[in-house]
Order: C-alpha cells, then sequence, then structure tokens
C-alpha cells in the first residue's frame, strides 16, 4: 500500500562526492520494509524523483541520493523546513530469509544506502551479516562508520584503489566463505557480477527510469522467469533464480 | 447545484472527467488511493489481440512540462482482459469503462472490439488507430484518411455499442481524418493522442528512450489538444472526447468551450494519482466561479 503525503525536510546534507544525506518529517506508516522506495514531487520538474528509503523510524525518513542532474540538484538545494509532497511505501523491498544466518549485504554506489535498514533488520532477526561496500573512488565512500557501528564486519573496495581493497566489490567476494546468501543493490555491471560470483542465493534491487512509480504506466517493465514485473511494484526486487540477463 | 452530467451517444456519465487509456491500467492501480466510482468512467489499457511485453526500457522521459513514453501496447490480450480484468474492475467498479482496443491489422480491431463488445461492463468502444509506439500498426493507420475509414468500418460491421476513434496529432491536418472517420460510422472521436518526441541524455549522447521516439504528453502540449479538438469539434457532428494535458478542472472546462463532450486525463495521474478526484472534487466551485449553472451548455462555445 503507498500513500501521498506531505513531508518536511528537516536536514540535507554532503556526505561525499554529489552523494547528499536528506532526513524528512512526516507519516512513515506506509513503510513496510527495507529497500522499498519513495517518489518525490520536485517544484519544476514534471515527474516525481524515485529514492531509496535508507532507514526510517514512526517519525523520519532517511535518504541518501546522489545529483545525478537538474532534479536531483533542486534537492541539494533545499533548505531545512523545505515541504515535499511525496508517495511513500512503494516498491516489495526486501525480504529477510529466514533460513539465512551469514549473509553477505553488498553494496554499490548510491545503491548502499537501502543496505542500511535491511542489515538493521538482518541483525534484529538474528542473522550476522557480512557488508561489502563498493565505490568509484575515495572521495565517493560513505557509510562505512554507519554499518560498522551496527556491528558489521564491513568491506570497501574503491575502483581505483585509492580506499580500502582497490578493484570491485567481487574481488572480495571471492576471498570469503561462510556466508549462505546475499542482498544487493548497485549498478546493472555489479549485480550481474555479484549474482555470478556467488553460489547461493540471492535478492537483488534493480532501478529503472519510471513514469508514475506505482504500477499505472507500465513504464519500468522487465522481463523475468516468473513472467513480466515492474521494477517500481512486483520490484524493485528480484530473486536471483528468476532473473533474465 | 451545477450539473456536471454529460451523455457520450446516449451514455449518461456522472462528469466528464475520465482517466485516459495507459495512464490507469485496468483501475487497479488507482483504487486504493480513492474510490474510484466518482469518475465518469475510465479508458483501460490500450488491448490487443496477442499478450504483448511492449518495448525495451527506457520507456520514459521526462520534458519541461510533460513526458514522454514508449510503452509500447503492453497489456495481457484481449482474452485476458475479459477473463480476468474485466471480472475483478467488477468487484470495485460499479460503472461502464471506456473500452481501448488497438491492433496491428484491421481483422485484429475487429477479431478484439467484436469480443469486447460482448461485455456489459463496456459502455463505449475507444479505437486506437494512433499508438506512436508500434511499427506496422497503431499510428500508421491513424495518419491516413483512407485506413481511418477502413478501420471504422470493419469495427462498425461487428460491433452494436458506440465506437469512438482515437486520433493522432502526428498529422498535417486532422479534419479530413476526423470527417473520414465520421463518413465511416464512427459514434464519436477521441483526441489526441501523444505527440511523436525525443529526448537525448548529455551523459551518453544517445537517445534516453530504447526505441529512439516516443509519445509526448502532459501540461506542455494541452494548447496543441485544445485547438484540434476546436478545429475537429467545429467539423464534424458527432461528440468529441478531448484530451491532452489535461490537468484541472479549469482545463476540463476549457475543453468542453473548444467542443469536447468529456475530457479525459492522462499523464497528470502518474504525476499525482489523486488528481481526477481534485478535479472532480473541484468543478463545481470552478463552475460556479465562471458562471456556468450546466456543463452542457459550454461545449463547443468557444
Amino acid at each position: 500500500m503507498y500513500k501521498r503525503n506531505i513531508y518536511t525536510v528537516t536536514e540535507n546534507k554532503k556526505i561525499a562526492k554529489d552523494v547528499f544525506y536528506m532526513i524528512l518529517e512526516g507519516d512513515t506508516s506506509y513503510i513496510t520494509a527495507p529497500g522499498q522506495f519513495i517518489n518525490i514531487e520536485i517544484d519544476g520538474f514534471y515527474l516525481r524523483r524515485p529514492i531509496s528509503v535508507c532507514d526510517w523510524d514512526d517519525k523520519t525518513i532517511t535518504i541518501i541520493y546522489k545529483v545525478v542532474g537538474q532534479g536531483t540538484q533542486a534537492m541539494a538545494d533545499m533548505p531545512a523546513g523545505t515541504k515535499l509532497d511525496i508517495l511513500t511505501g512503494l516498491g516489495n523491498g526486501f525480504t529477510v530469509a529466514q533460513d539465512s544466518k551469514t549473509p553477505l549485504v553488498i553494496g554499490g554506489g548510491v545503491g548502499t544506502p537501502p543496505m542500511y535498514a535491511l542489515t538493521k533488520e538482518l541483525i534484529k532477526q538474528g542473522a550476522k551479516p557480512t557488508v561489502i561496500l563498493g565505490f568509484t573512488g575515495k572521495d565517493d565512500v560513505f557509510g562505512e562508520k554507519e554499518f560498522k557501528d551496527l556491528g558489521c564486519d564491513v568491506y570497501i573496495t574503491t575502483n581505483d584503489g585509492s580506499y580500502g581493497t582497490k578493484g570491485f566489490v567481487t574481488d572480495v567476494i571471492k576471498n570469503l566463505s561462510g556466508y549462505d546468501y546475499f542482498y544487493t543493490c548497485g549498478p546493472m555491471a555489479m549485480l550481474k557480477a555479484v549474482a555470478q560470483a556467488t553460489e547461493c542465493s540471492g535478492q537483488l534491487s534493480f532501478e529503472e527510469r519510471m513514469g508514475c512509480g506505482f504500477g499505472g504506466c507500465m513504464g519500468c517493465s522487465c522481463k523475468t522467469l516468473t513472467g513480466y514485473k515492474r521494477i517500481c511494484t512486483e520490484g524493485p526486487v528480484l530473486l536471483k533464480e528468476e532473473i533474465i540477463w | 447545484m451545477v450539473n456536471t452530467k454529460v451523455t457520450l451517444s446516449g451514455w449518461q456519465l456522472d462528469n466528464p472527467v475520465i482517466p485516459a487509456s495507459g495512464t490507469f491500467g485496468y483501475g487497479n492501480e488507482f483504487k486504493d488511493f480513492y474510490d474510484i466510482n466518482i469518475l465518469g468512467s475510465f479508458s483501460f489499457k490500450g488491448t490487443t489481440k496477442e499478450p504483448r511485453f511492449g518495448n525495451p526500457t527506457p520507456r520514459i522521459a521526462e520534458t519541461p512540462m510533460g513526458m514522454i513514453n514508449s510503452v509500447g501496447l503492453q497489456n495481457p490480450g484481449i482474452h485476458a482482459v475479459i477473463d480476468h480484468e474485466l471480472p475483478q474492475l467488477k468487484k470495485f467498479f460499479d460503472k461502464k469503462v471506456v473500452a481501448n482496443i488497438s491492433g496491428f491489422s484491421i481483422d485484429e480491431y475487429a477479431y478484439c472490439c467484436q469480443l469486447i463488445d460482448k461485455e456489459d461492463q463496456v459502455g463505449i468502444i475507444e479505437v486506437n488507430v494512433s499508438c506512436p509506439n508500434v511499427d506496422h500498426g497503431g499510428m500508421a493507420f491513424g495518419t491516413d484518411a483512407a485506413n481511418v475509414a477502413a478501420v471504422t468500418r470493419a469495427v462498425k460491421a461487428v460491433t452494436t455499442k458506440p465506437v469512438y476513434i482515437k486520433l493522432s496529432p502526428n498529422v498535417t491536418d486532422i479534419v479530413p481524418i476526423a470527417k473520414a472517420a465520421e463518413e465511416a460510422g464512427a459514434d464519436g472521436l477521441s483526441l489526441i493522442n501523444t505527440l511523436l518526441g525525443m529526448r537525448i541524455d548529455l551523459r551518453t549522447g544517445k537517445p534516453v528512450i530504447a526505441n529512439t521516439m516516443g509519445g509526448f504528453s502532459g501540461p506542455a502540449i494541452f494548447p496543441v489538444a485544445l485547438r484540434m479538438v476546436y478545429q475537429v469539434a467545429k467539423a464534424v457532428k458527432i461528440p468529441v472526447i478531448g484530451m491532452g494535458g489535461v490537468s484541472s478542472a479549469e482545463d476540463v472546462i476549457e475543453m468542453m468551450y473548444a467542443g469536447a463532450t468529456a475530457v479525459q486525463v492522462g499523464a497528470a495521474n502518474l504525476k499525482n494519482p489523486y488528481v481526477c478526484k481534485e478535479i472532480i472534487e473541484n468543478l463545481p466551485k470552478v463552475m460556479e466561479r465562471y458562471g456556468i449553472k450546466d456543463l452542457n451548455d459550454i461545449i463547443g462555445k468557444a
């Protein structure tokens, strides 16, 4: 179930290169799972901007977004106190796999934020997740401390080796053993590499250009082995076994 | 009290507001936002003989005051619509729908229309000869007067319900095409479908839409749509359903002054899923503001 409400920006700050951290105050009752997203109306732009939920409590939603164009630049310029029209409770989100005790949580760039609330939930449900975060370079890295503060082992990779392990998240995965499941969100090439580098099952969160974000326009459809799915409604999280690469 | 009731070929609607095909699915996605029985009706997702996945993604691009879509008629096919979507719809929608039918040959249009004509839940059939997002069909029919007439005749021969032909704006002059549909027996006309448009992604230097071009809609096209509704309504005697960028009660009234008997709302549903509810609630207030007692009094009075 989804719902439109008005939210107030209470914090909006830069945390890495082109990456911003925003807290929104308002009704959070429609958010039911980590990995869901919200769809934000921005003054002067026709379509809303779909952004994953990083974390939420009973009064606030935290999002982390990257400036990639004029719409997200307008978001970055918003002062505290800005009122926003937002749809919440969108998408299926991650489902905690009950038989997994030692999962991998893998985030790539700005695909990292939804993995935070997921990691909290995994820990709450008794799992011991290992976190791998991949970035382009040192200036892009965020979230390391926050995941460590949850008590997780955290591995950071950068493509150019300017911070953490040089290379890709899969360069860390190949040296790990003992994991029994994975959850991931990030660029398409990373999702594919992760699916190939792991023998276990897992859940992958996808991105697509959307019209409405709630299933009305069929703008973000994809083919899966279990039928046609809308990334905004039956996704963004798909099971490894149903994905057609 | 003002009157918002209008009549399309003998079918009375509580108000002229109809969500447009392709922006409202088969109703499922909107029923949780509000009680959709407040609508005049809605036009269901463009339906073809066979199930279709549609075009590759990205299918969506943003424009100033609008959007481009290249969905490509994704739909479950006419048989699944009759067997599953309409029975499901009956659980939460008491009114009749506008059945939007598309095709890739004259036979296919006739096949689907003949089947949907038997459904009690259908008020009128809206024949889409103007989809810009498919090859060898859709708009290829709608941009040629002789083809529009041929589709209209074929559909009229196998149906009893009112047939409305949905016209393409991607033509030099829409009036001869509208007249061709009327002369071939159309009971009404729907216009406009989307305008063919494109955007380029500056990060790649390539088109945003995977299929290069797509259908441009939203408030940006409203004046073009209004102008075409005006031209067509002046030229034909059959009712016109006006659409193209309609986003407010004011827009609905403007469309009706231009000659529309009912008005469809498209892209605005995707930006604001409550927009039709808000338009319907505002309509009497806006009518009162402009001294309109009965919407029927203003149709074509511009």
